[in-house]
């Protein structure tokens, strides 16, 4: 994998330098430019409307619709979904009487996220080394069997789940949401072990001549070389684990355990003056989102690199 | 589930290279290490076969049965399945399912292509392909939430767009004929960025030396494009569309959050139907069978992918 991304940024480099010798400014290329800026803004408009209703008040949402800018601005929005308004400050902004609990949902859903990820990158790297560094009867064989999962489609295991955790007595916990992607996905173990094989052999040799055993040498040498993926893996298994809908929502809708996904999907059902506190659920989507992008905006060249080459590599 | 059933997908149908150091492929350890091997695999093996392996058996026998949920399954054999062939609202969810991907996938493909081509030519900016891939790692429910706002048939700002150029007022999620394109293209936004940066690391494996020749036979960009970048570029886009067909199939979040099936099951995709079964009407035993029936279509997609992608392996410069 060192040598995937190695590629990807010495293909970038190589086609740089050459396309500066062929650059000039044509009909074509300010064509080019203009279809790139275009969906550039396509792609960012969503997200300003985002911020533009929720720093709106949501009483006069209806009256200037296409106005450009907050509309009345105020930050009533993020207090009535965060449980701050009063019923009659919340309907005055034509949000509900009914409280809405967003920091709750977000506390759910960061125990949730942090739980998963933390099991899925450690298990992961703990199967990855068995299955790149360590020597023993059918181990491609069980790798192979490992990655057929990947083929189910994610529905089909869930109905099933759905009745272990009902049989379990634990429907509506951390747990029951936690569990089935706790202990691995095959993703994590392939995405590592590609990594760990490309690991030089005389590097753990040296260790395990200084009498360390697969243990150590795991802690001491392997997981230290790698942290550069695990990093990348664990930013792509945090996101994916916080935008998570369909399982939650099995298995998880009581209130209180609620995560973001699901506690968005409630609120958006509900209608209190007729239609859907719009700056409301803004608001609460904007608070969701936050988080990923803050993420994003940290690791964007390590995950934006890494989709480079995993697509492919 | 997209992320890493679409991204992981991918990674699954690379060839494990065997010859890379640290493995000797005679060698089966010493009793300590595979001890060592075991304890190391053993969270895995246990999630493995707990919610992987097991769940997968037991989905394969309820479809096989009558299943409430509450009472122990009882067998049908091929009750299930029998069923199927005569129910109407099956065959319109396969209709939807697939007018949802052809309208997904036919129009996520030609904009990602043309998005890879323009980023390889223009530019190398991370802060432009972070931007693209942005709505991508944002999650189904919110991309949902703020098109269902900005497409609101009274006060939604396209309306309003619409209104302006002077056409009339659309109602996206709540005409039959527009709810399944307007989910479909909702998806096409959040997929672009994603799908555009799989083909542009493709574009990147393509030699340059091979448009500096074309360049020098006098072909215009348009010209290289269809008889250079095209043909080169067809087993990752093969692969890019795998990935793509497979997790678009599997469209629920969206529908789920906006629609909910509706108006009229318009947009009851698959994956709705299932979970409508299952969880509204109690007839597991019946959703087991529909979603084995996805199973095996998603089964055909990636056997197609393997075929397309063995036939093409002689276009790989």
């Amino acid at each position: 994998m060192a040598t995937a991304v190695t590629t990807f940024d010495e293909a970038a480099a190589a086609s740089r330098s050459s396309r500066a010798r062929r650059g000039r400014p044509g009909a074509g290329r300010v064509l080019a430019w203009t279809a790139l800026v275009l969906i550039v803004l396509v792609t960012l408009f969503p997200f300003y409307w985002m911020l533009r209703t929720a720093f709106s008040n949501g009483a006069y949402l209806a009256t200037q619709p296409s106005n450009l800018l907050p509309v009345e601005p105020t930050l009533g929005a993020f207090e009535r979904v965060l449980g701050l308004a009063s019923t009659e400050e919340a309907q005055a902004q034509a949000g509900s009487g009914a409280s809405v609990n967003i920091g709750r949902y977000l506390l759910n859903s960061v125990v949730v996220a942090t739980l998963i990820t933390a099991g899925q990158v450690f298990f992961g790297a703990l199967a990855a080394y068995a299955f790149s560094r360590l020597r023993w009867p059918g181990r491609d064989a069980v790798f192979f069997v490992f990655l057929t999962a990947l083929m189910v489609p994610p529905i089909f295991t869930q109905l099933p789940n759905f009745l272990l955790m009902r049989d379990l007595g634990i429907l509506n916990t951390y747990a029951a949401i936690v569990l089935p992607f706790f202990f691995m996905t095959p993703f994590a173990v392939f995405f590592l072990r590609q990594f760990f094989l490309g690991i030089p052999h005389e590097v753990e040799e040296a260790a395990r001549l200084d009498g360390a055993g697969a243990v150590r040498r795991f802690f001491t040498v392997i997981l230290p070389m790698a942290s550069g993926p695990l990093v990348t893996l664990t930013i792509l298994q945090y996101i994916q684990a916080w935008g998570e809908y369909f399982w939650p929502l099995l298995v998880a809708s009581d209130p209180d355990v609620r995560v973001l996904t699901v506690g968005l999907g409630v609120f958006r059902a509900q209608t209190p003056q007729g239609s859907p506190d719009w700056a409301g659920l803004m608001a609460a989507t904007l608070l969701a989102a936050l988080p990923i992008i803050v993420l994003f905006a940290i690791f964007s060249r390590k995950v934006v690199n890494s989709i480079g080459f995993s697509g492919i590599k | 589930m997209a992320l890493t059933s679409r991204a992981a997908r991918t990674r699954s149908s690379i060839r494990p290279s065997l010859q890379v150091h640290g493995y000797r492929p005679d060698s089966n350890g010493t009793r300590r290490e595979r001890l060592t091997a075991l304890a190391f695999i053993l969270p895995a093996l246990l999630g493995f076969s707990v919610f992987y392996f097991w769940p997968t058996l037991r989905g394969f026998y309820y479809s096989f049965t009558d299943f409430d949920v509450f009472n122990r399954p009882t067998w049908v054999g091929l009750d299930n399945y029998a069923a199927l062939l005569d129910d109407p609202t099956f065959w319109n969810a396969m209709k939807v399912t697939v007018q949802y991907v052809v309208i997904n996938i036919g129009t996520q493909t030609v904009l990602a292509l043309l998005l890879a081509v323009l980023l390889h030519r223009l530019t190398r900016s991370v802060l432009v392909r972070s931007v693209i891939v942005l709505p991508y790692l944002i999650s189904n429910v919110v991309v949902a939430l703020v098109f269902y706002w900005m497409l609101d048939a009274q006060i939604g700002i396209t309306n309003q767009f619409l209104g302006w150029i002077g056409l009339d007022a659309i109602p996206f999620f709540g005409s039959q004929d527009w709810a399944i394109p307007t989910i479909a293209l909702v998806n096409t936004w959040r997929h672009l960025g994603y799908t555009a940066l799989l083909i542009f690391a493709g574009l990147l494996m393509i030699p340059d030396h091979v448009y500096e020749a074309g360049r020098v036979d006098g072909a215009s960009e348009w010209k290289m494009f269809w008889r250079i970048t095209l043909p080169l570029l067809r087993p990752i886009l093969a692969l890019v569309l795998v990935i793509t067909v497979v997790g678009s199939f599997q469209a629920f979040d969206t529908v789920a959050v906006t629609t909910a099936g509706g108006p009229a099951d318009a947009t009851k995709v698959i994956q709705y139907y299932i979970f409508d079964l299952a969880f509204q009407r109690y007839q597991f035993g019946y959703a087991s069978a529909v979603s084995v029936v996805l199973f095996l279509i998603l089964a055909s997609v990636a056997f197609v992918q393997l075929r397309l992608m063995r036939a093409n392996e002689s276009d790989v410069a």
